[in-house]
């Protein structure tokens, strides 16, 4: 005991080289078993998933009708209705929280900035089934009266929500963007006689375009892969969302249909795979928002910190 | 109601753990479910035994004690199940009982993976379930434990009161899709449907979609909203002139109106309640099961003939009827 504290108040000797090395395996071992747990959990999916591309022809899985309990397993409504829903969602999303963004970060007087920026983060902090409640039982009726439509439970409602939950993610991220533009480039604006609203639309949020857009992709990515509100307020109809008036009725989203049928589906089925096989596209759809949204973060970087 | 209703039970059931010592002749008599026994409980709970008396008697039986079953299944049973469950385990502290919800189907599967021994189900098994026991060693065995009816249920500004079942079918597939094809106002009809998982919407597209006819392959319209639980039903169809929506006699709140349904053209226009469903003139009714892996052993054989003897009074206080007149029916 007291010969290994003298060693390693002494020189760097044995027993500090080797809990350096511990440590730092340690913390390798971790860092790359994220990679490993991503990898585990997609070859599971895989295997649950995959026979069912072998058990039904694609022809069946990309047809119009999802009526599980019956045998019929097209997924092409819930593959529309989630992508309608989400892209609706980030269309009233962006502008919002790239606007709320521009606010907080040139427009805010500092103790405005200081209170906003944690209540955004507390915003994120609400969990879905609450704003799922407060969809049903609030937006919903809302939508019904507003627009007139039969029901309020439609794919706009469910889009109305999941703006409200990816505007967090919006905001934080089209702000840091903001807020690596060179202060410079503020400058450089204001001394050619623009003025501040001129510099901060023509000058600094171009030159963090790109950050916006991964603001979009990453909101998407929450969006997308967002279930319980979703579920309470689309209605779930497995209806094929192709016609104009689709916005404002109800739809089904790949998400809610794994949630609501999961706990019902005995194991190994048809029905239990093609879940799984949904559950597979929802990684892909997901996985591939993200490596765009790290790409472009890529380009960025390479490019000096801008466009 | 039935959420008043599930607190008023849960009370005795507690205060009847309390008194655990006062209980212990009752407990040693077993499932013998007299009404004797059930009464005494009663009054032990209302009495409200102190809790310390509890440590102060040595335990009859240890190996008997702490029997904890797990009872899972669907959501029409739910609060039926669990008033039950708390009932039953006021008179035998020595059986724990866990009720959980979530679909016939999710019941029958767990039953089925061997990890309850105690499924509720809205419907009988499919075949393909029956296999897949057998599969995993044992003969599935239903019984009968109560009766329901399907309520049709509409907003109450609409002011139809009344449809048969052909109408309804229709409805349902899409064919009818305005009110004021079937004598109501001019405004489109919003389907709402239990999902796919609850035992109540399979009983309701055989029995009312196709109108019990095997060869019937008729579906509900895709443009059918299905909603997650009994609640999502009732919100809706409580908000919504639109709505036409079905579910358990159970789950119908007052703020529901509650259709006349006939089995068809010129048959008479029956309301769902619990004499008609005993005579058998509302014609969608159904049979509620409780499924053991084969011959139900020790606990759970106790607790199946109390719900079959005792148990069958409550039913009529959450909305189901019992299995004869009177609620005191047996085996």
């Amino acid at each position: 005991m007291k010969q290994g504290r003298g060693g390693a108040r002494g020189a760097p000797a044995g027993r500090t080289r080797w809990s350096e090395f511990a440590i730092v395996a340690l913390i390798r071992v971790l860092g790359f078993s994220t990679v490993g747990f991503v990898l585990l959990i997609f070859a599971f999916l895989l295997r649950e998933g995959l026979p069912v591309f072998f058990e039904l022809p694609a022809s069946t899985l990309l047809g119009r009708l999802w009526y599980p309990t019956f045998g019929s397993f097209g997924a092409l409504p819930l593959i529309l209705g989630s992508l309608l829903v989400t892209l609706l969602a980030v269309l009233i999303a962006l502008p919002l929280g790239v606007a709320s963004a521009v606010f907080i970060r040139e427009v805010a007087p500092r103790w405005a900035r200081e209170v906003l920026k944690p209540l955004i983060e507390v915003l994120a902090g609400i969990p879905s089934v609450v704003l799922g409640f407060f969809g049903m039982s609030v937006v919903a009726p809302l939508v019904r009266q507003w627009l007139g439509a039969p029901t309020g439970l439609t794919a706009f409602t469910g889009a109305l929500v999941l703006a409200y939950m990816s505007l967090p993610t919006i905001i934080s991220v089209a702000e840091d963007a903001l807020d690596a533009v060179p202060r410079g480039y503020r400058d450089a604006g204001l001394a050619m006689g623009a003025t501040r609203w001129q510099t901060t639309w023509r000058v600094v949020v171009p030159a963090g375009r790109s950050g916006v857009i991964i603001a979009g992709m990453l909101g998407m990515g929450r969006a997308i892969g967002e279930t319980m509100a979703v579920m309470m307020v689309t209605g779930n109809a497995a209806r094929l969302p192709l016609d104009a008036a689709a916005l404002f009725k109800p739809v089904r989203t790949m998400t809610a249909t794994i949630a609501a049928e999961m706990g019902e589906v005995a194991r190994g089925g048809v029905h239990y795979h093609a879940l799984f096989g949904i559950g597979i596209l929802l990684f892909v759809l997901t996985f591939l928002i993200n490596l765009a949204a790290a790409r472009t973060i890529l380009r960025r970087r390479r490019k000096g910190g801008l466009r | 109601m039935g959420t008043i209703l599930r607190h008023a039970i849960r009370l005795p059931g507690l205060a009847g753990l309390a008194g655990l010592a006062a209980l212990i002749g009752l407990a040693a008599c077993g499932s013998g479910g007299e009404g004797r026994a059930e009464g005494g409980v009663r009054m032990q709970a209302a009495a409200g035994q102190p809790a310390g008396e509890r440590t102060a008697v040595p335990d009859p039986e240890p190996s008997t004690r702490a029997v904890s079953v797990k009872n899972i299944g669907s959501d029409t049973l739910v609060n039926l199940a669990l008033a039950w469950a708390e009932a039953y385990t006021a008179a035998h502290p020595q059986v724990r009982i866990s009720v959980t919800g979530g679909g016939s189907g999710t019941g029958i599967a767990a039953l089925i993976n061997r990890t309850i021994p105690l499924a509720n189900a809205s419907r009988a098994m499919s075949g393909e379930e029956i296999s897949s026991a057998r599969a995993a060693g044992f003969e599935p065995l239903q019984h009968t434990v109560a009766l329901d009816a399907i309520a049709v249920v509409v907003n109450p500004a609409n002011p139809v009161d009344r449809l048969t079942i052909p109408q309804i079918a229709d409805i349902y597939t899409g064919r009818i899709r305005r009110w004021s094809e079937v004598g109501g106002q001019d405004r489109p009809i919003v389907l709402l449907s239990r999902e796919s998982n609850s035992g109540t919407y399979v009983y309701f597209i055989e029995q009312v979609i196709r109108l019990g006819r095997k060869d019937n392959k008729d579906l509900p319209s895709p443009e059918t909203l299905l909603m997650p639980s009994s609640e999502g039903i009732s919100a809706e169809v409580r908000q919504n002139p639109n709505a036409i929506g079905y579910d358990g006699l159970g789950y119908v709140t007052a703020d529901q109106k509650v259709l006349a349904v006939a089995a068809g053209e010129g048959r008479p226009y029956v309301r769902p309640e619990a004499a008609t469903v005993l005579d058998g003139s509302y014609p969608i009714a159904r049979p509620l099961y409780m499924y053991t892996a084969g011959e139900p052993q020790g606990a759970i054989a106790g607790y199946l003939s109390w719900i079959l003897g005792d148990g069958q009074a409550l039913i009529q206080e959450l909305g189901f009827v019992p299995l004869s007149p009177g609620g005191g029916g047996t085996r």
